[in-house]
């Protein structure tokens, strides 16, 4: 079961400003953390928990200060930062999408950026709008202006695939979006995941959205990693920050279940 | 005789292809050239600070320098460089026109189109540009294909303005020898012409408007996503371009070119000069509306190859004298000095144009005022006006000197208008121009300066060094000189400030010649 992880961070610590006489802020401190291949990890904390830091650290958005970073093997310090980014997704909070592009610009534009054949790109942009459950015809020369917020991420999923990578980070994916359309976007990326065989790390400030997405996570609060674990490990932790980030999603899920009794509508 | 069948409106007509073409080059030029400079600048400022700071407070600057000092002080500048570059390297350039109007015109676009990117650029969305990296693009690759698209509505607004200041500017670029719309209006102020004036305004304010709405047109191409708009704005501006490239290569460049100052009796005897030529069998062009050292240097430079000159402002001003000399030796010195520099200076027209205290005749029958030495005393409780570079001149000092004048008030004025102010007593005295024909018009008279505090100022005719040896050239121009006394060009300057169709300069130059030519 014991495979080489895909991704790892080795005590790594990032500080941000410091300079004139403002004190440093350490964003992330002395994080060891790893990413089986295949594995679906949601990184849960608060604002300013660190969360996004590390994440941008994985593709270099961000230069980690200590510590090391490999990804599919290399330390990203002796990759260049572009082809790094170039072979992983990224989706963005609220989609992230250029709004002087059509949605196959905004999808293709990776595997334009690689040197894709235009009719190639054609072909995969119709490829992946299936896959997000777009119509095709009907999205394909839309600006995102013309799109709903879910659609939005959509797009911003399928982007995050062009180029077919491996790895796929999300930055807070359906944050913004309406409960149902979250809750299918949701489903369907962890659909997608599966069957594509991707890695993903995601983050939220859900507990809810990690627990039900994720095959494990890891709970980050003031720069530090709290704890990690698959749902049924992190019950059992014993920090009482993570017990009661797990309280919320308890108490809802009693309080729904008296509200909503099996054989109701719903 | 209605206002429309004006025979001046079909000579500003006529001038249209070459004022307009001339001024459509140098705007173009000035404003391709700002682009050229302003967007690397502006993209490389975007994300420090202190140059931003830097580049936005120098364009500023700029701005703050009046449009006609900004184009006059580059031409002493590129007179300096032209000179440096033809001692360094054997190769001279003409600082005269074309190259000084497009470099100031080209500082003066820029403050637009810097504050316009630098806002552009810094107002795309933070999470586009980080998006733009999270997809793997290059540093170079997110400005070229997602800020500077993004930006581009806010930088063509700015190019817009650039546009509507440079075609508005570019009327003053005249006076540094740069033919531009500009000519209609100096010409038109000089000589009372409000036609010409009009017909200036006019034509300026519709390139300008024609070429921001062409501009617009691309710009709501662009942010609509309209390829048809942008072709279209595009299309129009080139055929702008190429319009007022068509009579400039249709025109073979012409061959003596006659200089004249800004004021009236120079644009009339600039046409003279121009006619008389034309009678030889040369071909004539003309430079109108040129400052005075602009035009002194532009004769010395060969750029323009003969004009009428006053004796006393070549001694005050290229000589750098304060002394004042008796007439005859004063020219004989002068042709002496412009000798050395391969100026000729083929004689005089036999009548001056000295500066003189001028006030209304019954006033100073009433007060008793002969002459200058007579003013003196009622001086203090007098005001008194001239143009807008007497009091700093040497002869005011020395008038000054020589009387002890000393004025309740003195003010600067459009020359036009000093003798109609004197005459209804606005002012009191005035320091007019002797040979100006409103001294008789409004019933003025001349102070006599006894003590002779002004120097003589002869009208005299200059050849460029590069036409000193053209005999055909002296033969032609000769006849003129001697020829015109102060009474007949008294007559011809109040003709040419009569403001009707008869007192175009051409007009009243025929006038002039049927009256001296047959003496």
């Amino acid at each position: 079961m014991q495979i080489s992880p895909l991704i790892a961070f080795a005590h790594v610590g990032k500080s941000f400003g410091g300079g004139r006489g403002t004190q440093a802020v350490r964003a992330v401190d002395d994080v060891s953390l790893e990413i089986a291949e295949g594995e679906f990890l949601v990184i849960v904390g608060g604002s300013g928990s660190g969360k996004t830091t590390l994440l941008r650290l994985a593709n270099r958005l961000i230069d980690a200060d200590q510590g090391q970073i490999t990804v599919e093997g290399d330390d990203v310090r002796s990759v260049d930062p572009i082809q790094l980014r170039r072979r992983i997704g990224y989706v963005f909070q609220s989609g992230g999408l250029f709004p002087h592009f059509s949605v196959s610009g905004n999808i293709g534009i990776t595997p334009k950026l690689i040197g894709t054949p235009p009719d190639e790109i054609a072909a995969r942009v119709d490829e992946l709008l299936d896959l997000v459950r777009l119509d095709r015809a009907l999205y394909r020369d839309r600006f995102p202006h013309e799109l709903s917020g879910g659609q939005r991420q959509r797009v911003g999923v399928a982007r995050a695939l062009a180029a077919r990578p491996r790895i796929v980070l999300m930055d807070e994916p359906f944050g913004a979006l309406d409960p149902l359309t979250r809750d299918a976007l949701g489903d369907d990326y962890r659909e997608l995941h599966r069957k594509l065989g991707l890695t993903t790390v995601m983050i939220t400030h859900d507990m809810t959205e990690a627990l039900l997405l994720a095959d494990r996570i890891a709970v980050m609060r003031g720069g530090k990693l709290l704890a990690q674990g698959t749902p049924a490990q992190l019950s059992r932790s014993e920090d009482p920050y993570v017990g009661e980030l797990l309280r919320t999603p308890r108490r809802q899920a009693e309080r729904l279940n008296a509200l909503l009794p099996r054989g109701s509508a719903a | 005789m209605s206002f429309f069948s004006d025979p001046r409106w079909g000579e500003a007509l006529a001038h249209l292809p070459d004022y307009l073409g001339n001024h459509v080059r140098v705007s173009v030029t000035a404003l391709a050239l700002g682009l050229v400079v302003s967007l690397p600048l502006a993209i490389a400022a975007r994300n420090h600070r202190a140059i931003r700071g830097a580049l936005l407070g120098f364009a500023s600057i700029v701005q703050t320098v009046p449009g006609l000092a900004l184009l006059a002080l580059f031409y002493p500048l590129l007179l300096a460089l032209a000179a440096l570059s033809l001692a360094w390297f054997g190769a001279g350039f003409s600082a005269f026109g074309f190259l000084p109007a497009v470099l100031a015109l080209a500082l003066y676009s820029m403050l637009p189109v810097l504050r316009n990117t630098i806002t552009g650029l810094g107002g795309v969305d933070p999470a586009i540009r980080e998006a733009a990296e999270g997809v793997g693009m290059t540093p170079l690759q997110s400005l070229f294909q997602v800020e500077l698209p993004l930006a581009l509505p806010v930088m063509m607004a700015g190019i817009r303005t650039a546009a509507v200041w440079v075609i508005g500017t570019a009327t003053l670029s005249t006076p540094i020898g740069q033919t531009s719309l500009g000519n209609y209006i100096f010409a038109g102020l000089q000589t009372q012409n409000w036609v010409f004036v009009l017909f200036g305004c006019l034509a300026a304010a519709m390139l300008a408007l024609a070429v921001d709405q062409l501009l617009a047109l691309i710009e709501a191409g662009i942010r609509h996503r309209s390829r048809l708009r942008v072709l279209a704005g595009g299309i129009g501006i080139a055929t702008l371009v190429a319009a007022t490239l068509v009579p400039q290569t249709a025109r073979a460049p012409s061959g003596i070119i006659v200089g004249a100052k800004t004021f009236a009796e120079q644009y009339v005897l600039s046409a003279l000069v121009a006619q008389r030529l034309r009678a030889a069998g040369f071909s004539a062009g003309s430079r109108e509306g040129l400052g005075s050292n602009v035009i002194f240097e532009a004769l010395a430079a060969g750029d323009i190859d003969v004009y009428v000159d006053y004796s006393g402002t070549l001694w005050a001003n290229q000589l750098q004298r304060a002394d004042i000399r008796p007439r005859a030796e004063l020219l004989a010195e002068l042709k002496a000095t412009l000798a050395h520099r391969n100026i000729t200076l083929l004689g005089e027209l036999g009548f001056e144009n000295a500066y003189a205290l001028v006030m209304p005749r019954r006033r100073a029958e009433a007060l008793g005022i002969r002459g200058i030495a007579d003013l003196a005393s009622h001086a203090a409780t007098m005001s008194m006006a001239a143009d807008y570079e007497f009091f700093s001149r040497p002869e005011w000092a020395g008038l000054q000197k020589a009387y002890g004048l000393k004025f309740r008030t003195q003010r600067q004025m459009q020359p036009d208008f000093m003798y109609a102010a004197a005459a209804s007593g606005e002012v009191d005295v005035i320091a007019g121009y002797t040979s100006d024909g409103l001294i008789a018009k409004y019933d003025l008279v001349v102070l006599e300066d006894t003590r002779h505090a002004i120097p003589p100022y002869d009208a005299i005719m200059l050849l460029a060094p590069k036409r000193a040896g053209d005999e055909a050239l002296r033969a032609a121009l000769t006849p003129l000189l001697g020829s015109i006394d102060i009474a007949t060009m008294r007559e011809a300057n109040l003709r040419a400030a009569g403001g009707d169709g008869a007192s175009s300069p051409d007009a009243v130059a025929r006038w002039l010649w049927d009256k001296v030519g047959k003496r």
